[in-house]
């Protein structure tokens, strides 16, 4: 379980603690199909992925961004989470394996609430950015 | 030309129950391993009611109800031709396994990009608890690409 982090301990510029998440199969997809209601056949179908014009099936964009979402639970409670958003950058395929990785940007304090903002971001094993974007916590 | 009367428009309210299976399927399909979210005495332990929803939940809610889908069908576009482009969450409570989710989604903006190949669609979703408390507030960025 996520530890609680206190803001006094937190500084700009920090890294928060790296996600390295398991290598995406085609068992994930399928229950990430299931389990999401998103049904569509470019995640599941070589064939229909290929008629889309894909190279092959490709990994849901919400499921890269679960894993950075899995980042912060790991670091912080879920509930201090006051704010996340990801851009989808690039397309994850199966057996891509992502880092999830995030910086303190800022910390402020509004309407009595401590907060930390953070740039986040899960890559590849190329270094490529699937998914990149913005998290607020509300720490203690 | 895309039909700039759809921005504005609110399509009918939404509900999903959110069942403890479900959001056991939906960690395990994640890769969660956090107990929190598949035992119900580890979720109790850390505060919640029941099974906590995971962060990005929510859009499921809003898919289970085909919500994406439905300014894609008000334009005509066919899905192929659409992807997701952003996402963001603001929480406001937690959603926990027995809740009732409502939800209402509005068309908020639309614009498009390079000379009319990009179409770009902005739409809002409020979500809201069995005691009509806002849980979550979504913005969904859905890109089509024309011609």
């Amino acid at each position: 379980m996520a530890q609680d982090v206190r803001f006094a301990d937190i500084e700009v510029g920090q890294s928060i603690p790296e996600a390295c998440m398991p290598t995406i199969g085609p068992v994930q997809l399928a229950l990430f199909a299931a389990a999401s209601a998103d049904h569509n056949p470019i995640h599941l179908d070589e064939q229909a992925a290929k008629a889309g014009g894909l190279p092959g099936v490709i990994a849901h964009g919400m499921l890269s961004m679960a894993l950075l979402g899995r980042m912060l639970t790991r670091w912080v409670p879920q509930r201090r989470i006051r704010h996340f958003s990801a851009r989808f950058t690039a397309m994850a395929v199966p057996g891509d394996a992502l880092t999830c990785k995030g910086v303190v940007t800022a910390k402020r304090e509004v309407d009595g609430e401590r907060l930390v903002d953070l740039e986040i971001h899960a890559e590849n094993q190329r270094g490529e950015r699937i998914v990149a974007g913005h998290a607020t916590v509300a720490l203690p | 030309m895309f039909d700039q009367a759809l921005v504005g428009k609110e399509y009918p309210p939404f509900a999903m129950e959110v069942e403890k299976g479900r959001l056991r399927l939906f960690a395990q399909a994640i890769g969660e391993t956090d107990p929190i979210y598949f035992d119900e005495q580890a979720a109790r332990a850390a505060g919640y009611r029941a099974l906590p929803a995971p962060p990005t939940f929510p859009f499921t809610i809003a898919m289970e109800a085909n919500q994406p889908l439905l300014v894609l069908d008000d334009l005509g576009v066919d899905k192929t031709r659409s992807v997701h482009g952003e996402q963001s969450f603001t929480y406001h409570r937690d959603i926990c396994a027995g809740d009732t989710i409502t939800g209402r989604q509005r068309v908020a903006e639309m614009f498009e990009k390079k000379g009319g190949a990009l179409l770009f669609i902005i739409t809002d979703t409020w979500l809201t608890n069995q005691n009509d408390e806002p849980v979550c507030d979504l913005r969904t960025v859905i890109v089509v690409r024309n011609g």
